[in-house]
Parts: C-alpha cells; sequence; structure tokens
C-alpha cells in the first residue's frame, strides 16, 4: 500500500492539519516509509488468532449508573480561549 | 427486501408509477441518570455545560468508563424488538471535526453492535399489518449542542448533552410510503417506552430519525438513496418523504439521476434541501477505540433481563382482544401507551370489557384531548370511572345521566356513588312514579297525544317530555315502554 500525493492532502484536511505544497512530496515519502514498515506485519499468519484487546485476560470494567459529576461549568470552560455565561465561544459555524 | 408490491402505496409521476423505498435510522436517547462513559448527569435542560465532566469535555488524560445501566437499556430493547443479542460487542471511534464534539470523534459501534437482526410488527390505520426489518442496535456517544443565533460571529457550545446514551436503531429498507415510515416510528417509540429505555420525548429530542429514501420503477432494484437528517417528529417524517420521492421521482422523469447526498428537512417550508456537505464529510476512518475493551456479558445476564421484561404492546393487544373481547382496533388504541394500557385494565377488571373501553376511548379519551392532557394527569381516575360502569350495569343510573356525572367527577372530582346520592342522580326505576310523570304529560297535551296515534313517531316528543319531567332520571326502556303503551301505539 503506498499514498499518492492527493492521498496525502486528503489526510491532511481530514486532520484539520495546514501543509505547504512544498511539503507534500517530502511527507509523502515518509507516510510511504511508515506504511512499507507495517507492511512486514503481513508476512506473519495470523489466520484463526483473534485480535488481542488486552496484555493481561480482563473484562471492561462498569459504572453504577449512579451522577457523580458534573456542576463545574467554570471549570469545564476554564481554559477555553473564548467563553460567555458558560458556554464556548468558537467561530460561527453554520451549515 | 422485495415484498410483493402493493399498488395502493404507488406514487404517479408524470410517466409512469413509482414506488417509495424507506429505511429509518433512529436515534433514541437512553433513559438513565449518568452518561454512557463518564457520571454526569443525563437532566434534560441544566445551565450551560453544567452536565459535563472532565472526560465529556474530552480533556487530556480522561479515561471512558461505561455504564452497566446503559448496557442492560440496550439489551432491553433488543430484546423488545426480538433481535439477536451479541455477547461481545466492539466500541469504534467515528472520527469527524465539529466544535460541539470535543473528542473529534464519536465513540460508537461500527462491525460488532450490541443488537443484531430483529424484526417489528407495525400496524397501519386501514387495518393491515406489515413487518419491518431491524438490521442493529448500536450504543453511541450523543453530541453537544451548537446555538448559532446569539452572536453575529460567534457559535455558543453547551456540552451537556454531550456524551448522554443514545441507541440508534437501523431499520431494513421495507417500508413502502410515509404512512408506513409514520406507523413504524410510532411502533418504535411504544415499545420503547414500554421497556422503559427511552422516553421517546420527540420534542426534546429523545427520539430523532435519519430517513432513507430512494424510488424506483416497481420491480426494478433499488434507486440511489438520500438521506434526510435529523428529522425530530412523526409528522415531519411523512412529508419529508413525500416531498423527497415527488423530488426524485421529477429529477429521473426529467432524464437526471440521483446524487447520493445527505439532505435537511426544512420544516417551515415543508421541503428538503441539499446540506452541501464536501464529499470527505463521510470519511469517519472508523477504528476500534484502544481505550476501551471489547464489551462481553453472558447468557445468564441478558436470561435475567428478559425475565423481568414487561408485557409488550404486541402480546398486551392480543390478550386485551381474547380477556375482554375488545375489538382488534380498540385494543391497539388503548395499548399504544402503557399508561393508558393499565388504566384501562384496572377499570376493566372484574367488569364488562367493552364497556370499559367505550367509556375510555370515548368519554375520557375526548376529554383529555379537547384540554390537552395525558392520561397520567387525568382529573378522573381509574377508581372514579370504574365506579361509574358500574353504576351503569347495576342500573343505577342510564348511560346519559353516567355522562353528566362524568362531567362533574371531572370538574368537581368526588366519588361517583355519593354523588349519584347526594345530587339524586339515581335512575327511576319505579314503574309507578314513571307511570305518573307519563300521564301528567299526556293529560296536559291532548291534541299531541291524539295526533299520535296517527303519527307513532311523535312518541319520541312524549318520551322527551317526560324524561325532562323526571330530570332524566326515568330508565329509558320503562319510559319507552309506558309511552308507547298509554299513547296506544304499538
Amino acid at each position: 500500500m503506498s499514498v499518492d500525493e492527493a492521498t496525502v492532502r486528503r489526510i491532511a484536511h481530514l486532520s484539520r492539519i495546514a501543509i505547504e505544497d512544498a511539503d507534500v512530496p517530502r511527507m509523502q515519502g515518509e507516510l510511504n516509509a511508515i506504511l512499507a514498515f507495517v507492511e512486514q506485519l503481513n508476512e506473519v499468519d495470523v489466520a484463526g488468532v483473534e485480535p488481542m484487546t488486552a496484555v493481561t485476560p480482563m473484562r471492561m470494567k462498569q459504572r453504577e449508573d449512579v451522577v457523580t459529576d458534573g456542576g463545574k461549568a467554570a471549570v469545564i470552560v476554564g481554559n477555553a480561549p473564548a467563553s460567555e455565561d458558560g458556554f464556548f465561544l468558537v467561530p460561527k459555524v453554520v451549515e | 427486501m422485495n415484498a410483493p408490491v402493493n399498488p395502493k402505496k404507488l406514487i404517479s409521476g408524470a410517466l409512469g408509477d413509482w414506488e417509495v423505498v424507506i429505511g429509518l435510522e433512529v436515534h433514541a436517547q437512553v433513559t438513565s441518570r449518568a452518561k454512557l462513559f463518564s457520571g454526569a448527569s443525563t437532566a434534560f435542560g441544566g445551565a450551560p455545560n453544567d452536565h459535563v465532566s472532565l472526560v465529556d469535555a474530552a480533556m487530556p488524560g480522561m479515561l471512558p468508563v461505561i455504564n452497566a445501566e446503559c448496557i442492560a437499556q440496550a439489551v432491553r430493547t433488543g430484546l423488545g424488538l426480538k433481535a439477536q443479542i451479541n455477547l461481545r460487542s466492539v466500541f469504534d471511534r467515528k472520527n469527524y471535526f465539529y466544535p460541539d464534539l470535543p473528542q473529534g470523534y464519536q465513540i460508537s459501534q461500527y462491525k460488532s453492535p450490541i443488537v443484531g437482526e430483529g424484526e417489528v410488527t407495525v400496524d397501519l390505520p386501514d387495518g393491515e399489518s406489515i413487518r419491518v426489518g431491524i438490521e442493529r442496535l448500536h450504543l453511541e456517544q450523543d453530541a453537544g449542542k451548537s446555538i448559532h443565533d446569539l452572536s453575529p460571529t460567534e457559535s455558543f457550545v453547551d456540552l451537556n448533552r454531550s456524551g448522554v446514551a443514545l441507541m440508534e436503531i437501523v431499520s431494513r429498507p421495507d417500508m413502502r410510503s410515509s404512512d408506513e415510515a409514520k406507523a413504524y416510528v410510532t411502533k418504535l417509540r411504544t415499545i420503547l417506552r414500554y421497556l422503559g429505555t427511552c422516553d421517546g420525548d420527540m420534542e426534546k429530542g429523545n427520539l430523532r430519525a435519519d430517513v432513507n429514501v430512494s424510488v424506483r420503477r416497481p420491480g426494478e432494484p433499488f434507486g440511489t438513496r438520500c438521506e434526510i437528517k435529523n428529522v425530530n417528529s412523526i409528522r415531519f417524517i411523512g412529508q419529508a418523504i413525500e416531498y423527497e420521492a415527488r423530488r426524485q421521482i421529477a429529477i429521473i422523469e426529467d432524464g437526471g439521476t440521483i446524487d447520493q447526498e445527505t439532505r435537511l428537512f426544512d420544516a417551515g417550508k415543508g421541503e428538503t434541501r441539499s446540506m452541501r456537505s464536501k464529499e470527505e464529510a463521510h470519511d469517519y476512518r472508523y477504528f476500534p477505540d484502544p481505550d476501551l475493551l471489547p464489551l462481553e456479558f453472558d447468557q445468564v445476564f441478558v436470561d435475567g433481563l428478559a425475565a423481568a421484561l414487561p408485557e409488550l404492546p404486541d402480546e398486551k393487544k392480543v390478550r386485551f382482544i381474547g380477556d375482554y373481547g375488545l375489538t382488534p382496533y380498540d385494543a391497539g388504541v388503548l395499548t399504544a401507551e402503557r399508561e393508558t394500557a393499565d388504566y384501562f385494565e384496572e377499570i376493566a377488571r372484574g367488569r364488562d370489557g367493552k364497556a370499559a373501553a367505550n367509556w375510555v376511548i370515548n368519554e375520557l379519551f375526548g376529554r383529555l384531548n379537547k384540554e390537552g392532557k395525558g392520561i397520567e394527569n387525568s382529573p378522573v381516575s381509574a377508581d372514579q370511572l370504574g365506579a361509574i360502569v358500574d353504576l351503569i350495569g347495576e342500573k343505577v343510573i342510564s348511560g346519559k345521566i353516567a355522562k353528566d356525572l362524568f362531567e362533574i367527577v371531572w370538574s368537581e372530582g368526588g366519588d361517583p356513588r355519593e354523588l349519584v346520592e347526594t345530587r339524586g342522580m339515581k335512575q327511576v326505576t319505579d314503574t309507578g312514579a314513571i307511570e305518573a310523570a307519563v300521564d301528567q304529560v299526556i293529560a296536559a297535551n291532548p291534541d299531541k297525544a291524539e295526533q299520535a296515534k296517527a303519527k307513532p313517531t311523535l312518541a319520541g316528543w312524549f318520551v322527551g317530555q317526560v324524561m325532562k319531567a323526571t330530570g332524566g332520571k326515568a330508565a329509558p326502556a320503562a319510559v319507552n315502554a309506558l309511552v308507547k303503551q298509554k299513547l296506544g301505539i304499538e
């Protein structure tokens, strides 16, 4: 698997990362090198092997349905560049 | 699915008939106290960002821990939809950018949902019923809310809903008219409300639907579909489908093709319009959420929930028809809401089921609708209405007086039996008293009595006068008989 220039631009857009035109070929080279490295894994035969989801066999922890959190709007918006009346303010987005 | 084409359901275009094909993705908010992966409250409203934990705001280092009750609610819903319950399911990240999605991804279930295939039986207004296949049900997080009209240059973001558990219930494209789609959502809502897994409050957005619509010539393969996002009332679902189907038919008949796209329903204009989304918008790059292990539980857990499931609307309807001798239509009306069914059954138990159904459907519902009240706020309790039904059954009052009594109980309250006594509403069955009243009326109207011999329909006038004279309390059957006898009509 390898990526072309168009795919590099598309991934950048999906990730909301701005990249200069001049940087695209370099990024393409780096991504392809990473993909080629990972592709070595294809040499391993994993037929019939369950994907490993944890190092030790364990079940997912669950929580009781109890309200234990909230009531701290000031903390929540504390680091926001802009806020008002407990709301986050962001540049206008309307579809 | 290729059910036989029903000619009644076709839409006629300029160049022949078209079949509309509909599938729905319903988003139902799970009834729970806390959110899917955090301990913040799910309560509606609240000051901005008040029901938000650091997890919901996606602060660095926060980890999701799943709410056990949300799992149980999804399984209950799956059981209610007669669906496959998957003992192992997986949470994935669905990636996209939007200011009210602080994580930059929604935790959802993609390849391995908690609930698989099921089925819903949907009753249509014409008495026919159809089956709608359920493809899957999965758990996912709701997003926050953006408010765009508080400032000309900024959007206001409130994360109170962020992280609230939703069930996305995906149907097969098994519906062929807007009526079928509306009936399906109505039925689904009923089932969810019976189960107590979603309150179904569409005004609050707790139940909303994405509607997939395509059209085709009868017998042809599926056409290209458009998805109408986030329709939040059953009426709007119907309107959106009607508009969208005709829009597509017009394009195809003009020689055009349908672009697969996401559209919005504008309730004010009654039309759908393109969201003009860029094509990348649908590249969600799903992958398993590394913060969450697969969700696993055993069959014992499922069986425990199944054993505690309430009686569902379909079963209740069948039982009402069998136990109380109701018509399928009345049974359907009474079982549409669990509260209504419980209310009815409280009255019907040990009484005449049909009489109870008549009083609940005709008198009580009529009155409740008139005042815009729900059954839970009914001023007349099941005990009170039951007593009224008893009084009629015991012939203590006539059906007509019963309506007056109902009005009194509705507006003033009180024990119907006492009211009948204290206000002298008892039906007069004493033939002597009725006879005297009939004699009096005839004596006062000799000319009319004479006419009645030639024109028997005039008897009705006499019955009316006697009823008036007795304050409506005379037993109508006795009055009828006596009037005819005294006037010499047969």
